[in-house]
């Protein structure tokens, strides 16, 4: 197995895909980093040219004394409290919170790339993984091997699982080094607020805490992965069955295309929830964005997601094996 | 003593939608024998083919690799096979030793040292290291063998394997494939849709036409008695009077006369040509063209 894995990645490095998606990326966060330069400055104009040390040392007197007074309610106190602890790092740690250091920029980046650019990345790999070989007609040499199909299906997967984490890695560290240059490398505790919980009877910030920045990226990442794997297996199955790369690409650009659209209007359509691409945005449900879909929280996206997965897997593995090749 | 059977087919059928494609095939080959397959395109030829190396599964029928059945014992049966399906289709983005290197990894125990060995048997060693997409169609016409003979197989399944090959390299190529069988002791299948190809190749022949073998034999008993001469004389009406009193002559558009072959009798129809005066510009055999004898064999029945 592990030469057949050394194969398959001996491949996908002669093609050089890996190196235009680090190209892609690449460019896009200069584009962000700049977008985001720009509206750092705005915002500075905006506040004129006072040091911010001192708004900001106005700002934790003015929130200690809303603090002390008694007429606020618990859950108002417990939510100054918290933005009292943000402050109170930032002015320690010396960071400015209207000018975000790269571990914010890459939090910003993974957020809003979640949904459509990681999954057009991966979909770069994953759609002609099995297709070029029928295009390329070399899938007749690599069938007639004293190999079994499903464990030349499974190399390639597994090489799609590690490109995939190849390129969320990519996306990290370049994002990490190139906008670091711009709003420096600083941040990396910097306190972030989540635990919200969306219900019906209006947002829940009972669980509400402080996370340090790196224990949330890690998080983000997590979710990042899970997804880029998801939508990779689901381009994975329809590069097994379609057998022109173009195709297979299309369809799963009209699905991540629809998704995105849908999020916006399908509110009142509720079994839209089990479309794996409304369920993309795992992110938001850690910033405590209203779901698009009354009823979808964290652990039902995830759900939806794996059941997906696992039905894209297995009609992979079925139709390699058993489709007799022309 | 019989040679051992290395691949054996029995009935073998393949049905797609409602139509029948291979309506029940039976062939044997033997350890180092040549063996064609001949049909025009669209005969089922390519079907058959994918059927014997595992890319399409059969309906009914089996089909034995030194004794392993494909469809049950695959990795058994794929250990003693090579096999190019028509192109030799590698990867043009990877050097022609990347190629190898690729396919070797997916044969137990063949490493590096039997890759320079199939290089060197191939004559590739030069180019080894090119990528393979700045090869011309010949080299990668050996690249493919040298890829088929990698895990040391008991048959080799070759494809038209002359295809597109200029007749310098169709040439090299039939040397190639007589000394595997010859010299290596494999057995060779071996399809096209020429005829004269499969005669100067092969030791036995197997007919082809809409899914059914039409005719099993050996390359002479299938020619004999079918080649033709071609005389090309002047002055015509003499020469005409002095071959029809040996045989049967047939007039061509072009002013050339058409007689039977036969080893002995056709120089001495020459000699007795020149003693009567006439001059013989030209004397060829010329073989039956596929259609002829598919016309013969099968009454009729020709390409669809």
């Amino acid at each position: 197995m592990n030469r057949l894995i050394q194969n398959e990645m001996m491949k996908l490095i002669a093609k050089k895909r890996l190196v235009v998606i680090a190209l892609i990326i690449g460019v896009l966060v200069i584009l962000f980093t700049y977008a985001q330069y720009k509206q750092v400055e705005t915002q500075r104009e905006k506040l004129g040219t006072s040091d911010w040390r001192t708004t900001l040392q106005q700002q934790i007197v003015d929130t200690t004394n809303r603090l002390s007074s008694s007429r606020i309610s618990d859950e108002w106190k417990k939510q100054l409290q918290i933005s009292l602890q943000q402050q109170q790092y930032y002015l320690d740690h010396d960071i400015n919170p209207s000018e975000p250091g790269a571990p914010t920029f890459i939090r910003i980046f993974l957020e809003s790339s979640i949904d459509l650019f990681i999954p057009l990345m991966v979909m770069v790999i994953a759609s002609d993984l099995v297709s070029s070989e029928h295009s390329l007609g070399s899938i007749k040499l690599l069938l007639t091997r004293p190999v079994k199909r499903w464990k030349v299906l499974l190399s390639k997967y597994i090489t799609l699982c590690l490109a995939i984490s190849l390129i969320i890695a990519i996306a990290g560290v370049l994002s990490y080094l190139i906008s670091g240059v711009v709003f420096g490398y600083k941040g990396w505790g910097a306190p972030i607020l989540t635990g919200f919980n969306v219900t019906d009877t209006g947002l829940n910030t009972s669980e509400v805490k402080l996370l340090s920045q790196w224990k949330f990226l890690l998080m983000d990442f997590g979710l990042v992965w899970f997804v880029a794997i998801v939508v990779g297996t689901l381009s994975f199955m329809l590069s097994v069955l379609i057998r022109s790369t173009a195709a297979g690409m299309g369809v799963m650009l009209a699905a991540l295309i629809s998704g995105a659209i849908l999020n916006n209007m399908v509110s009142s359509w509720e079994s839209a929830k089990y479309f794996f691409m409304v369920n993309l945005r795992l992110t938001d449900y850690m910033k405590g964005t209203a779901p698009p879909i009354e009823g979808m929280n964290l652990s039902f996206s995830m759900m939806v997601l794996i059941i997906w997965w696992i039905a894209a897997l297995v009609v992979s593995f079925i139709a390699f094996t058993k489709k007799d090749v022309y | 003593m019989e040679k051992k059977i290395t691949l054996a087919v029995k009935n073998l059928k393949k049905v797609i939608g409602k139509r029948e494609i291979i309506k029940g095939l039976t062939f044997d080959l033997r350890e180092g024998e040549v063996f064609g397959f001949l049909g025009p395109n669209g005969a089922g030829k390519t079907t058959t083919i994918r059927m014997l190396v595992g890319l399409i599964k059969p309906t009914a029928g089996s089909i034995r690799i030194c004794d392993y059945n494909v469809e049950e014992q695959f990795q058994e049966a794929m250990n003693n096979l090579g096999c190019i399906v028509e192109n030799p289709e590698l990867y043009p983005y990877l050097s022609g030793y990347n190629n190898l290197l690729h396919f070797a990894r997916m044969i137990d125990g063949i490493g590096e040292e039997r890759i320079k060995e199939v290089t060197e048997l191939v004559g590739l060693s030069d180019r080894i290291h090119d990528k393979v997409k700045t090869y011309s169609l010949g080299m990668r016409q050996r690249l493919g063998i040298a890829q088929a003979l990698l895990g040391r197989p008991k048959v080799l399944i070759l494809d038209e394997p002359t295809n597109g090959l200029d007749p310098a390299g169709i040439r090299e190529m039939r040397q190639f494939i007589r000394f595997l069988a010859e010299e290596e002791g494999l057995s060779v299948l071996v399809s096209s849709h020429l005829l004269s190809e499969i005669q100067l190749l092969c030791d036995r022949v197997a007919i082809i036409s809409r899914g059914t073998i039409v005719r099993i034999d050996t390359v002479q008993q299938l020619l004999a008695n079918r080649e033709r001469v071609v005389w090309r004389i002047s002055p015509l009406e003499k020469g005409k009077q002095v071959l029809s009193s040996f045989t049967s002559i047939e007039e061509m558009e072009d002013g050339t006369l058409l007689t039977e072959f036969d080893e002995q009798k056709t120089p001495e129809w020459n000699k007795q040509l020149v003693k009567a005066g006439v001059s013989v510009t030209e004397i060829y055999r010329k073989m039956p063209v596929l259609e002829d004898l598919f016309l013969e064999l099968t009454g009729g029945d020709t390409i669809e």
